[in-house]
């Protein structure tokens, strides 16, 4: 079984994030940057897919050569391959996926595993625009999978439950947390993962369909109020939820 | 001007945020000049379309087929694509719910069109559409204007209004369809409802508790006081990776965003990915023992003090303002 993860390397969910000067980025000052939450699941999950199935895990990221530092703890945990599709410039979603779309084209997995959405820029939409350009099905959110005879049955969380979905192979698949306990890379994997390969494709500019205005703090909250420091505090707590807020 | 906007139903019931994306539509439409058609997919939604009238749908399409009473992602992405393209529609707007978040990035590779995911507001300038999303779960906010012929925008629950529904009901047509098996490779076979539970994104009301409860034996407390106020169950990040709380009920930056109108984080210390989730709230309770705690600077309304004193007492309070007790 051949299986495709997709990483991102992003901001530590721990970092404040400022906006840069030019109100167009961030300010990278002190961020520390970290694979993907959710794309560590991905690669949990095909490593998993691997153990049970046999085949081989390659995982790709698209971006700069930051991006090797994750690519190498995917390595470290047990994939077999790392492919850095390079490329410095910025693109929006439908950008990311066509290079991902066109690598994965060529090595047609039966499974690729992306993160539910990138903690960045939290569009949620690169996994399942993939599945469109390979003419692929994709359940997205996974907490729960299956698979056996070609075909794999899926368990999607929606708003107050969950949907059991079946689909045929090969498909997308993007993981939700929960879907599995991502693993620690071994001493061992740590140490052999800095001198594997990574494999560089170097990709053209591409026309994008976005374009960012501007982008800013969201706007301070006025300071709030301490009520009071025990029980007492309850009833005036409630009247101003019920008289100033209006929201009980 | 033609905005197509996909109104989510399931059961036969359209969901709140399919009212809040036809009528954040039609605000649109209002300033750029233009109609707004909805769009229903399912079983048998005949019944049902011409209510979208109400939020400000010039007409509203139908797409029915027994096959179509299950979500199938291939299936109904197919659907909106086609008839966005037979309505020669400008822009096409989904709600930001699970199921128009799995739609909306297959529309958009069949449309060549731009996707500004999870808006949170939609301006008008200079004769184009401006979209507010936010990045980096809320820490920062971007506004974006779409560059392809064709523009989409998924919008997120619970932040638009859909406005109280006018006495109007729109006229309703068939969309013409032409379905094949292969349409249905991906297709729900089932789903499990988490026993009733209200969830957390949909909730107008949320409490949270944190790693401050001490342990899973006291969200008794916590639920009791949801119960009380009609709100959904939260969890911080810490209380879902120790296993107090499913994942699902986890809110911050690996969790769930939520935006409801009153959301109260008990014993929760305002970790910088928590903040991220839930800082859009439009009232916010903390009730922490530490003076210092990080929430205190996100709250509205804050008491200091010891949860498992306090939370009984509000939730006594609650039931006697709503006439529970």
């Amino acid at each position: 079984m051949k299986l495709a993860a997709c990483i991102n390397h992003v901001p530590d969910t721990a970092a404040k994030i400022n906006v840069a000067a030019d109100r167009m980025s961030i300010d990278k000052t002190g961020v520390t940057y970290v694979i993907n939450p959710y794309d560590e699941f991905a690669v949990e999950e095909c490593l998993r897919l691997k153990e049970k199935n046999g085949g081989d895990v390659t995982v790709i990221s698209l971006g700069g050569d930051a991006h090797k530092e994750s690519l190498r703890k995917a390595l470290a945990m047990g994939v077999d391959k790392a492919v850095l599709l390079k490329d410095d410039g910025v693109r929006d979603s439908y950008g990311v996926a066509r290079g991902l779309a066109d690598y994965l084209k060529e090595i047609s997995p039966d499974i690729v595993f992306f993160g539910k959405q990138s903690v960045d820029y939290d569009d949620g939409a690169v996994g399942v625009m993939v599945a469109e350009m390979l003419g692929l099905p994709s359940v997205s959110v996974v907490v729960k999978l299956e698979v056996a005879g070609g075909k794999a049955v899926a368990e999607r969380e929606i708003e107050g439950g969950r949907e059991v979905v079946e689909t045929t192979l090969p498909a997308v698949f993007t993981a939700q947390k929960g879907l599995n306990e991502p693993r620690y890379p071994s001493l061992k994997g740590i140490m052999g993962a800095k001198s594997k390969p990574i494999e560089e494709r170097p990709l053209t500019a591409l026309t994008a369909k976005a374009a960012l205005v501007q982008m800013q703090k969201p706007p301070a909250k006025p300071a709030g109020r301490v009520i009071g420091t025990d029980a007492t505090a309850v009833p005036e707590l409630v009247r101003l939820l019920h008289e100033e807020a209006k929201v009980i | 001007m033609k905005i197509l906007v996909f109104a989510e139903q399931r059961e036969n019931k359209f969901k709140k945020p399919a009212f809040e994306a036809v009528r954040a539509a039609r605000n649109v439409a209002d300033q750029l000049g233009g109609e707004v058609i909805g769009l229903v997919i399912g079983g048998a939604v005949q019944s049902i379309a011409a209510t979208l009238g109400g939020y400000g749908a010039t007409r509203v399409c139908v797409a029915e087929d027994p096959r179509l009473a299950m979500y199938s992602p291939t299936a109904y992405a197919k659907i909106i694509a086609a008839v966005a393209q037979a309505q020669q529609a400008d822009v096409v707007m989904l709600p930001a719910t699970s199921m128009g978040k799995d739609l909306a990035p297959r529309v958009a590779v069949k449309l060549d069109a731009g996707l500004a995911a999870d808006c949170i507001a939609l301006k008008v300038e200079g004769g184009e559409i401006v979209a507010t999303r936010p990045v980096y779960a809320g820490k920062a906010l971007t506004d974006v204007k779409m560059t392809s012929a064709l523009k989409m925008f998924t919008l997120r629950p619970n932040v638009f209004s859909a406005g109280e529904s006018a006495d109007a009901s729109a006229p309703v047509e068939a969309a013409s369809l032409t379905l094949a098996d292969q349409d249905f490779t991906c297709v729900v076979k089932e789903i499990k409802q988490s026993s009733g539970k209200l969830d957390v994104a949909e909730a107008d009301i949320i409490v949270t508790g944190g790693r401050g409860m001490k342990g899973p034996e006291h969200f008794g407390i916590i639920e009791q006081l949801a119960q009380a106020l009609g709100g959904a169950v939260g969890a911080s990040r810490a209380v879902v990776d120790a296993g107090w709380r499913p994942h699902e009920e986890q809110v911050g930056q690996t969790g769930k965003t939520v935006s409801p109108s009153l959301y109260i984080a008990v014993a929760v210390s305002g970790a910088i990915q928590h903040l991220a989730g839930m800082s859009s709230s439009k009232y916010i309770v903390a009730i922490n023992k530490d003076k210092d705690a990080p929430i205190f600077q996100a709250a509205t309304y804050g008491i200091v003090g010891d949860a498992f004193e306090i939370i009984p007492a509000l939730t006594a309070e609650v039931k006697k303002l709503l006439g529970k007790s």
